[in-house]
């Protein structure tokens, strides 16, 4: 109970009206009725929440802590897990996971953001924020996946790259320069997938791909919305307002030609059946990675290119500059 | 990754000229304005490189009258319709008012000492000197044909504002274009040298203003990933002196060399000839 958003109140409360009724049941028809209406109710109610939810709920959802992190999707999605760590250069850092996997026979490369569950996770992991050296690791096995033919699968979770001192001795700018670069350019297959907080430039350092598709309920933005607020807003409690302005929601992201797919969320969000959300991902990696692989070297970096290189708005006079 | 501005709007008033004195942002000393200006605006107490405009510094760098502008008539566009304390649209048109500048970068070619390059440099007045969807595509476009004229590229950054928020993801996504063809440009064998003043940050730090194969720096310059702001409200703990200075940045390993102003133009024109371009 106590994993609703505040914005689920109604729901809340329904679900917990259905709880009460199947403890004091007599197991008469009648009430079985009652709570199968109750139930029906609250499906409804789900659905019509969840198929408009404004950009700060959507935020919410995103950011819920039961939401399906990389380790989730490692676990339910791939056949077995072969963790890499470190980078070689400086240490091995917990907000990012590497590793061999399977899927169904085929061989990938994938690694993620772990934000982490617990406090002691989540301390361990920066939330999910990233330092240099573990965009550098994210690199080094993917050029290994490359040079072993797999293809390479990145799952996208960050409120943003760490900001500290140790980060930007050790080249927080470089290394997600270096990344998108490198990536630009790896000949192997890639498919980025956000599957919940898309942070600035510490979600794009992974996120340089032939297809980037983003789960219904995650969001992909230039800044976060409270630091969006701080900045334009004067202040996070805007941050609402700057939810909405910067249109970062999965419809406004396929609409505009930023992500290929949206995967749809089981009802009531990801974070609802982990299960559910895991066999979708599946099924869509399944099909996108045995559609890239048919594709010449070639092809596959030139479409890669073109995907960023057409992105812009903007107009163009006709008048001599 | 836009930044919060917090040393660097401070110093932003002071980077205009304001009459007779101007300030050092960096010594606090009253400078006399036309004493700077034939000093390259570079403070002779304690020698920062105080703001140049990209027209100063295009005549800094080229020699003179060889400058020829490309895509000057890209003009950005309001994709997400975005207004804050004032409609996008409007704060393009104040930017362009103040700065005469259709948007935070210029490109183009031109020669240095009789050596024709490929040149963009961005400004950081025009809204920070963030980069949207018309700074991305110059430089893109910039990098392109520097590729298939084989021409040696520069590019000066100065941007406080990194991805320009009012474009939303189209900004960020700048970062990843204007990357992918400078490793196109890489593979083909081009030298790019990035020259990095204050201040460089953000996303614009994260993309291209790190991807040169030579890197050079102005002395005292502000650059790296995260704003000041955002690192100490993050750490709690005070920042050390010298932090995220093209000194740092030198001690660290992340540039080559720091180059004063004035010989900047020296400088780049020997790294194209020590790399045979
Ligand atoms: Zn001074």
């Amino acid at each position: 109970m106590d994993d609703y958003l505040e914005f689920e109140q109604p729901l809340a409360d329904l679900d917990q009206k259905i709880n009460q009724l199947q403890q004091q049941s007599d197991d008469s028809a009648e009430s079985a009725e009652q709570i199968r209406e109750l139930q029906r109710q609250l499906t409804e109610l789900t659905r019509e929440t969840y198929g408009s939810l404004t950009p700060w709920q959507t935020v919410q959802v995103a950011r819920h802590k039961n939401r399906p992190h990389t380790i989730d999707y490692l676990s339910l999605v791939f056949d077995e897990f072969v963790e890499l760590h470190g980078d070689k250069l400086f240490g091995d850092d917990r907000a990012i996971r590497v590793g061999f996997a399977s899927l169904d026979r085929t061989k990938v490369m994938v690694l993620g953001h772990q934000k982490g569950r617990t406090f002691n996770d989540r301390t361990e992991n920066y939330f999910g924020c990233a330092h240099p050296e573990g965009y550098r690791k994210a690199m080094a096995k993917m050029r290994m996946a490359a040079k072993y033919n797999l293809p390479v699968i990145c799952l996208i979770d960050t409120p943003g790259a760490y900001p500290g001192i140790g980060a930007e001795e050790r080249g927080q700018a470089q290394v997600i320069a270096e990344n998108m670069y490198e990536m630009s350019r790896l000949e192997t297959p890639i498919i980025c997938i956000v599957i919940g907080e898309g942070g600035s430039g510490g979600a794009l350092g992974i996120g340089v791909g032939d297809r980037v598709a983003v789960l219904e309920h995650a969001y992909y933005s230039v800044i976060s919305p409270e630091g969006c607020a701080g900045i334009l807003w004067k202040g996070a409690q805007h941050a609402e307002k700057a939810a909405t302005a910067l249109k970062f929601t999965s419809d406004h992201l396929l609409k505009m030609g930023i992500v290929d797919d949206v995967i749809p969320e089981p009802l009531g969000g990801a974070h609802r059946d982990h299960h559910k959300m895991a066999a979708t991902m599946r099924s869509y990696l399944g099909k996108q990675l045995k559609d890239l692989k048919q594709q010449e070297m070639s092809t596959l970096l030139e479409g890669r290119y073109e995907k960023f290189r057409r992105i812009g708005e903007f107009v163009e006079s006709e008048a001599v500059s | 990754m836009p930044q919060t501005q917090t040393a660097v709007s401070g110093r932003k008033k002071r980077h205009i000229p304001e009459g007779t004195w101007t300030q050092c942002p960096g010594c606090k000393a009253r400078l006399v304005t036309k004493a700077l200006e034939r000093n390259q605006r570079i403070c002779p107490e304690c020698d920062f490189h105080l703001y140049v405009s990209a027209g100063q510094r295009i005549e800094q760098v080229l020699d003179a009258g060889t400058f020829e502008e490309w895509d000057g008539n890209l003009l950005a566009g309001d994709p997400l319709k975005f207004t804050d304390s004032r409609a996008y649209v409007d704060r393009l048109e104040a930017e362009r008012k103040k700065t005469g500048l259709s948007d935070a970068a210029i490109t183009g070619t031109g020669m240095i000492r009789a050596r024709r390059v490929a040149i963009g440099i961005t400004d950081s007045q025009f809204i920070m000197g963030s980069m949207g969807s018309v700074v991305g595509e110059r430089l893109t476009r910039l990098v392109e044909k520097a590729t298939e004229q084989n021409l040696p590229l520069i590019i000066v950054s100065g941007s406080g504002g990194g991805a320009r928020m009012h474009e939303g993801i189209f900004s960020l996504m700048q970062m990843a274009k204007v990357s992918a063809a400078l490793a196109r440009y890489d593979q083909q064998g081009g030298l790019f040298i990035s020259v990095l003043t204050n201040p460089t940050m953000g996303g614009v730090a994260a993309s291209f203003a790190s991807l040169g194969d030579v890197v050079f720096a102005e002395p005292k310059a502000l650059i790296g990933f995260a704003g000041p702001r955002t690192i100490k409200a993050t750490i709690r703990i005070e920042l050390p002196e010298g932090f995220q200075t093209s000194e740092f940045l030198l001690e660290h390993g992340f540039i080559d060399r720091i180059v004063t102003r004035e010989k900047l133009k020296a400088e780049i024109a020997r790294t194209i000839d020590y790399c045979g371009k």
